[in-house]
């Protein structure tokens, strides 16, 4: 089958590359481009490890093809840090460990951040429904639920 | 010189450091199983039965051999002949003959053959072109329906010493231990309560699937990079799998995205080393969300039969359990297990507790979390929290009436050491929740619970650097922040900064044998291991400065990170830091190490209590978890913030157990729900916040009193949910898990 | 003489007695006794045992010594998870 040529912007710098029509998104950006932050949990849209932004809005990078990012503007895990500092979510993940085996973590952060710039004061309810799609097996999210919450607190304290 | 072995007043344990491997696993850098390349690399795909029983009469694998992507296929004819044996003690061959089948196919999902390609979507083209003939057997997937007589053999000669004589071929071991005599027990009792219970498998939902890459040339030697928790396990049984010398396999295990059990064994990485071997090019092989749950190891489904007496004041007079265990095609479905941990929390003068391992057209069980005693608990408790209701007792109270205490005769035999469990209960009784008012619909559950903990063989090496810094190589995969906790320990022998040691999981080329990261071993057995390794470290440090002071190596102790002179008779030195020595190591003797090899046998048995607050809705038959508090002896907490993760999640996988996870099979033998849409783990906005105490009752075989804690966690959560849902609906649930049909069923019973 | 009780399920591998009386000084002695003075025993200790000594359990440890006088179970083999 013959490939198709994509170019799209991923973490700020623009990257071309073939794929199959077949090929998700996730598929490509791991196999294709390198950045495994995303990762496939279940391939079904089901677990939200392969969380990642496309012109903005938080998608399962599962459900989409590789061809749809065409001209799209991407955001991953891998993009979230400025250069050499960790954005306040990212520390605040480290100071209240809230990972354990860190498979789920990537995914999190990526919806966690899409949640405090659409909703910078989320109540904890608000927080758990907008995190219901990313599944943790490990911390029973107590943990990452407080570790969100402070990150907002703090955010609207600096600002 | 001078070294307490025990220690109770820490400067490192205890404080709550970020954990060493913090910003890899929150930028996205750290290497999971299905993260690692390979110049060259083939993807590799398995070919799975859709029949839950059947003969393999012919597979013919010519068509998908034709595709020039395709560069390997191999069948069970590419493996090693391993010889079959009874139980358990043909293990290997059990695990050879579920990496992929011989003659029969005895699962849905069970591997048939497999296939190597230039790109993942060409090996998934070519499976389809492979063409398997069946003849399909009958099948039986229900623990009960297997033992009973008419039952379909899964395989004849499966069964051990263990089992009588008459019962079903399906019948694999058995158990039976305890003491006293319970008839006279239940004579002597006000009232006997005898009940039936049922719980469903369960898996380990560990959200990576299993990945690996595989090297394997036809010189025997290869390379393996994989998700596990132990990868000597792996290094051992791929080698046993396919006639290699152990030796020349090195396994390298990769950031594990959780396992809790269920990868302590190998599915996918034999068939990855046998297709690169066919192939003579590294394979990469990853499972898809729907071959993990069809074909790696849930747990084992349970039908058991709890009798308990009773006196008014709550004094148990006796138990007897009966815990029919089914674990997939394979034995090792753990009743005995189960049957030991039943009634363990309790002083019991007459106890029996009898155990089946059982098998049924399922996937191979695996471990999960203190494999076997959540069921137990579950039945128990229930029973337990039964007979409170019908004398009008507190549940608190008459568990600690009952409860075990140094000195008691435990259910499965010996006499407990120092244990923790009346600490659990009291700590329990004292919490605000216990004594919080529940509103109208919510009903509270109690459970006690026990899990063994296990040692396990351990190698650890610290070696220390000329600046003062040092590295330590452990063998056991981190699966929840154990780096942090190794690097505390060191540091506490050591008298060095935290943040100067650096802890590596260690391949199993650079280190000595480990058992896996299974049994709660790993911050007791790991652990005890990097304190001793520290302590042979600092015994040279100690030699060098002795050395150089000119004094006995007994008149040098070691204190805050320097080699003092042990009094004021062995002379007026000032203190030598280590990093002073360590400069000089190589002129004054060479590098400095410590080292531990050995198999730990202390790792003393734990204990928890858990208090739960459920809703139920009457309309629906949802189930809403208002309020929970997990308390549980951790021994000596060297990272709390960690040990507290392992009761929250443990709580959190038991209410998912508890209240909406299960398998569910088909008439045609086939799993119904093998998505995470349809197999529902609890997510975010089904939880509360999970309250937390941590219990210390230092364990008597660890130098820093450390208590494994990583299981102990989901054993109260079955029957204490099941307890405040049954209080809650005014119905006992006696079925797992309590899904709405299930509550709204019951409830209609009820009327 | 060490005493080891036995778990009821191996009663009917001993001619009935729960307690077996063997002379041992370790771990390992005391399977190699076992097993020479009730070879019907050689079934489960293959299949893996651990043994209980005054309430801690040696789940594989051959060298472990047997203090005069300590209370001894012999226990199904411990797996974790």
């Amino acid at each position: 089958m013959s490939k198709l040529h994509v170019t799209t912007t991923v973490n700020g710098d623009e990257v071309d590359f073939l794929c199959d029509p077949r090929e998700t998104l996730l598929d490509c950006l791991r196999d294709k481009l390198n950045l495994t932050g995303a990762k496939e949990g279940c391939g079904t849209g089901d677990c939200g490890a392969c969380s990642v932004t496309v012109d903005g809005r938080l998608v399962c990078s599962c459900l989409m093809l590789g061809a749809e990012a065409e001209g799209k503007t991407i955001e991953t895990v891998e993009g979230i840090a400025d250069g050499d500092v960790l954005h306040p979510l990212q520390q605040k993940f480290i100071e209240h460990a809230a990972l354990q085996c860190g498979i789920c973590t990537p995914g999190i952060l990526v919806a966690a951040k899409s949640l405090l710039e659409k909703n910078p004061n989320p109540t904890e309810e608000e927080t758990r429904y907008w995190l219901a799609g990313n599944l943790c097996r490990c911390t029973g999210y107590d943990k990452i639920i407080r570790a969100v919450m402070e990150t907002a607190e703090e955010l609207r304290e600096a600002s | 010189m001078a070294l307490d072995d025990r220690k109770t007043d820490f400067t490192f344990v205890g404080t709550r450091p970020n954990r060493p491997d913090g910003l890899d696993k929150v930028t996205g850098r750290a290497k999971f199983g299905a993260d690692m390349s390979a110049p060259g690399m083939l993807h590799g795909a398995i070919l799975r039965s859709p029949h839950a029983h059947a003969r393999i009469v012919k597979i013919d694998t010519s068509k998908a051999e034709a595709l020039k992507d395709v560069k390997a296929v191999v069948t069970r004819a590419d493996f090693a002949d391993v010889p079959f044996k009874p139980g358990l003690a043909g293990e290997f061959w059990n695990v050879l003959e579920n990496v992929m089948a011989g003659e029969k196919a005895l699962y849905d999902g069970h591997a048939v053959a497999a296939v190597a390609a230039t790109s993942a979507l060409a090996a998934r083209d070519a499976l389809k072109l492979i063409e398997v003939e069946y003849e399909v057997l009958p099948h039986v997937t229900d623990v009960d329906k297997a033992m009973a007589p008419d039952a379909p053999v899964i395989r004849e000669g499966a069964a051990d010493y263990s089992v009588p004589e008459g019962m079903h071929p399906n019948v694999v071991r058995y158990h039976e231990s305890g003491h006293g005599d319970v008839d006279a027990g239940f004579a002597e009792a006000d009232l006997v309560l005898e009940d039936s219970f049922v719980t469903e498998a369960t898996h380990q939902g560990y959200i990576e699937p299993h990945a690996c890459l595989g090297l394997l040339g036809n010189d025997g030697k290869g390379e393996l990079w994989c998700t596990t928790q132990g990868h000597w396990i792996a290094q051992k049984t791929c080698a046993a799998l396919l006639g290699i010398e152990t030796s020349q396999l090195r396994v390298t295990a990769s950031e594990i995205g959780g396992g809790f059990g269920g990868k302590t064994t190998v599915f996918i990485e034999p068939v990855a080393l046998a297709l690169s071997r066919k192939a003579n090019r590294p394979v990469k092989l990853v499972m898809t969300r729907s071959e993990v749950f069809r074909a790696t190891g849930p747990t084992a489904s349970a039908s058991m039969d709890i009798k308990i007496g009773m006196k008014k004041d709550g004094t148990i007079t006796a138990a007897r359990g009966e815990f029919r265990l089914q674990g997939g095609a394979f034995p090792g479905a753990p009743g005995d297990m189960t049957a030991m941990c039943a009634f363990a929390a309790y002083n019991l003068t007459n106890v029996k507790q009898i155990g089946y391992d059982v098998m049924a057209n399922r996937p191979k069980q695996a471990a999960y979390r203190a494999p076997g005693a959540p069921m137990g608990a579950f039945a128990v408790e229930s029973v337990i929290d039964e007979m409170c209701n019908k004398l009008g007792l507190d549940p608190i109270e008459v568990r600690l009436k009952n409860a075990a205490h140094e000195g008691t005769k435990a259910s499965y035999g010996p006499r407990y050491e120092r244990i923790g469990l009346v600490e659990t209960l009291e700590a329990a009784k004292a919490h605000p929740h216990y004594s919080a008012p529940l509103k109208p619909g919510q009903g509270r559950g109690v459970s006690c619970g026990f899990w063994f903990n296990h040692g396990g063989e351990t190698s650890v090496t610290l070696a220390l650097s000329e600046d003062g810094s040092a590295q330590l190589m452990v063998g056991t995969p981190d699966i929840g922040g154990s780096r942090a906790s190794m690097a505390l320990m060191a540091a506490e022998v050591l008298g060095i900064p935290y943040e100067n040691i650096r802890v590596t999981v260690a391949d199993t080329a650079t280190l000595g044998y480990n058992d896996v990261s299974h049994g709660s071993r790993v911050t007791y057995a790991s652990g005890l291991a990097t304190i001793k390794a520290a302590r042979h470290a600092v015994e040279k440090l100690c030699e060098r400065a002795a050395a150089k002071w000119d004094i006995p190596v007994e008149a040098v102790k070691w204190e805050n990170g320097c080699a003092v002179p042990s009094g004021p008779n062995a002379g007026d030195f000032d203190p030598m830091p280590l990093a002073d020595i360590t400069a000089k190591m190589g002129r004054t003797g060479g590098p400095i190490s410590g080292h531990f090899e050995a198999t730990p046998e202390g790792a003393g048995v734990s204990f928890g209590t858990h208090i739960v607050d459920a809703e139920v809705d009457p309309e629906t038959g949802k189930t809403t978890i208002t309020r929970y508090t997990v308390i549980q002896d951790a021994g000596k907490a060297i990272h709390p913030t960690y040990v507290e993760g392992q009761f929250q999640g443990g709580a959190a996988q038991g209410i998912g157990w508890a209240l909406n996870e299960e398998y569910i099979y088909g008439e045609d033998g086939r799993l119904q729900n093998s998505i995470f849409l349809d197999y529902r783990i609890p997510v975010a906005s089904d939880l509360p916040m999970i309250d937390t105490v941590i219990v210390e009752v230092p364990n008597p075989g660890h130098p820093f009193g450390v208590r494994g804690v990583g299981e102990t966690g989901i054993v109260p959560p079955l029957a204490a949910i099941a307890n405040a849902v049954s209080n809650a609906a005014g119905v006992r649930m006696k079925q797992l898990p309590m899904s709405p049909p299930r509550i709204l069923a019951a409830l209609k019973d009820n009327g | 003489m060490v005493e080891v009780h036995l778990w009821s399920g191996l009663r009917s591998l001993t001619g009935g007695q729960q307690v077996v009386e063997v002379e041992a000084k370790t771990t390992g002695d005391l399977l190699r006794e076992l097993v020479r003075t009730h070879p019907q025993l050689e079934g489960p200790i293959e299949a893996g045992v651990s043994i209980a000594i005054d309430g801690r359990v040696i789940a594989t440890g051959l060298t472990e010594p047997i203090p005069e006088g300590s209370e001894v179970y012999l226990m199904q083999r411990l797996r974790g998870g």
